[in-house]
């Protein structure tokens, strides 16, 4: 009898991952079918991602999407791990309600981060584009530094700070050598994270771009609204892999930092 | 000690005090005025934009986002538990495989993973086209752009803001405690009611308020898979922001949604405070 219910959870438990995975696999599958019209497999293509490379629309967001991506990440990581890092060590008299600024962006709806900042650019009159769509990722990566390296101080040896400085390192000595290098992983999985987060958002860039500016994710959004193409396709299949690869990785790193802090 | 330190949080909180803060209040500023002729703002105090609201249209797509909200997250809630005690019972290395696997998704965009149902259910998509081959049907299947298709775009897309909590306080479980249940003559359903249940508590309202939350913000999901009709609390604002330019009336339908938020948020910190209390009392 338990046996048979095992036998049932497990399957019902593969059942729900192939739910998961199933779209995601069809999408890079289909963005290869040469069929242009429906879902008949009619043979294996490159050609729409070649239409994709030769498209002058879609190569400007792919920059624009990097570039953005690239300072959020640089951003995000300094300010959220100084602030992680002074958390942990200083006492802070309203340290509930500063806490409750870093948690908050995480739990409420997207769309009031991005229409708030919305109004907020246009009160002051900045015009919509690339910067706006920077301050706006910075903010919402900051909140996922901060957590990560938090996690990671945390779980630090108190005791390696403190020898270094009752053998007489400077506060700065005692950061540069004991504490950065076993932050290090957590750093540079945060830049990695934070940069497929910046790369990947829709919701957010999507109320804070310019006419002038577009992202992969919002140019994306108006191919899909024309109709389904094989090159939609081809490009929705492209930025997944290209999130997954970053954060994969972004995981590599963090495992081998945990490895380290074991020894 | 030097406390000069405690300013390298400085950068961090100020950010967001500036572009995550005070953006709030605009929203609960503009809600306040009034909307021009071409779309422009009058910074004219009024009430009008909540009073709007309570035309029928308007509450009827708040009952319908709280409605599907709802079934999203009793939906989520029924997959979730399943699969959640599956991989809490599995070997610790095939648990982290799991738990991966389920987080994979959750870095791909929700326009992303709505698009990809599109090439599945479309009228020349695979299931269609499946069907019409194997001759069991004979015209397309709308399987696209209705409620059915929003409601399954939610769950899927929610799924693993439901999974992860629901894992963690099966983990924390005492098995023991099912174990003495059993021994003293408890049927499976009475054991998980009075054993399980009220031990998943913390996970399950830890995953029910994530997904509650998200999906009543939600507006990728029905804007790519659903109809006409699929409007929500979400879509209404995208509308009044970036196509009919009534910023006011959009800021006083935010601030609908920033209150449900908040409220749902605070008490789910107070439901955790109370617990963590008793719990305390009880040791």
């Amino acid at each position: 009898m338990k046996t048979r219910n095992q036998t049932w959870l497990s399957l019902f438990s593969y059942v729900v991952l192939l739910f998961l995975y199933l779209p995601l696999i069809v999408l890079v599958v289909y963005s290869f079918n040469r069929s242009r019209i429906n879902a008949v497999w009619t043979g294996w293509t490159f050609d729409w991602y070649i239409s994709l490379f030769q498209n002058r629309q879609v190569v400007e967001a792919f920059f624009n999407s990097l570039t953005i991506a690239f300072g959020t990440a640089v951003f995000a990581t300094i300010f959220g791990t100084l602030g992680a890092y002074a958390f942990y060590r200083y006492k802070y008299r309203q340290k509930a309600v500063l806490s409750g600024l870093i948690y908050l962006p995480i739990v409420l709806p997207d769309i009031l981060m991005g229409l708030s900042l919305l109004l907020l650019f246009s009160f002051f009159s900045v015009p919509l584009g690339k910067l706006t769509i920077l301050i706006a990722h910075i903010t919402f990566s900051i909140p996922f530094v901060f957590l990560l390296v938090s996690t990671r101080l945390q779980e630090m040896n108190v005791d390696l700070e403190e020898a270094a400085q009752d053998l007489g390192a400077t506060p700065w000595q005692t950061f540069r050598y004991i504490t950065l290098p076993i932050l290090g992983p957590s750093i540079i999985s945060s830049f990695l994270l934070t940069f497929s987060l910046s790369l990947d958002d829709f919701i957010i860039s999507f109320f804070v771009a310019g006419p002038g500016a577009t992202t992969l994710p919002i140019y994306i959004y108006g191919m899909v609204k024309r109709g389904v193409t094989p090159e939609v396709n081809a490009l929705a299949a492209l930025l997944m892999m290209i999130t997954l690869i970053t954060v994969a990785l972004a995981e590599r790193i963090r495992k081998i930092g945990d490895r380290k802090q074991k020894m | 000690m030097n406390q000069r330190g405690k300013w390298l949080a400085a950068p961090a909180f100020i950010w967001l005090l500036c572009f995550f803060l005070a953006p709030l209040f605009f929203i609960v500023f503009y809600s306040f005025f009034e909307r021009g002729v071409y779309g422009e703002i009058v910074y004219r105090f009024t009430l009008s934009n909540y009073i709007r609201m309570a035309d029928s249209i308007y509450v009827k797509i708040l009952l319908d986002t709280l409605a599907i909200s709802v079934i999203t997250t009793v939906v989520t809630l029924l997959i979730a538990y399943p699969l959640a005690y599956y991989i809490s019972g599995l070997p610790k290395r095939k648990q982290r495989i799991w738990l991966l696997l389920i987080m994979v998704p959750f870095w791909i965009n929700f326009l992303i993973r709505s698009f990809a149902w599109i090439i599945i259910l479309r009228s020349k998509g695979i299931v269609n086209s499946l069907l019409l081959e194997w001759g069991w049907i004979e015209k397309p299947l709308a399987l696209l752009y209705n409620d059915g298709a929003v409601l399954l775009g939610m769950v899927y897309a929610l799924l693993p803001f439901m999974v992860l909590p629901l894992y963690v306080s099966l983990e924390k479980l005492d098995r023991r405690k099912l174990e003495a249940a059993y021994d003293l003559g408890a049927t499976p359903w009475k054991a998980f009611l009075y054993v399980t249940l009220p031990l998943m508590k913390h996970g399950i309202m830890n995953g029910s308020m994530l997904v509650f939350v998200s999906s009543l913000g939600m507006f990728v999901v029905p804007d790519i898979l659903g109809g006409a009709k699929s409007v929500l609390l979400g879509n209404l604002i995208q509308n009044q922001f970036l196509s009919a330019r009534d910023w006011p009336f959009g800021s006083s339908v935010s601030i609908i949604l920033m209150v449900f938020s908040f409220i749902l948020i605070v008490l789910y910190q107070k439901a955790v405070a109370a617990g963590q209390h008793w719990e305390g009392e009880r040791q």
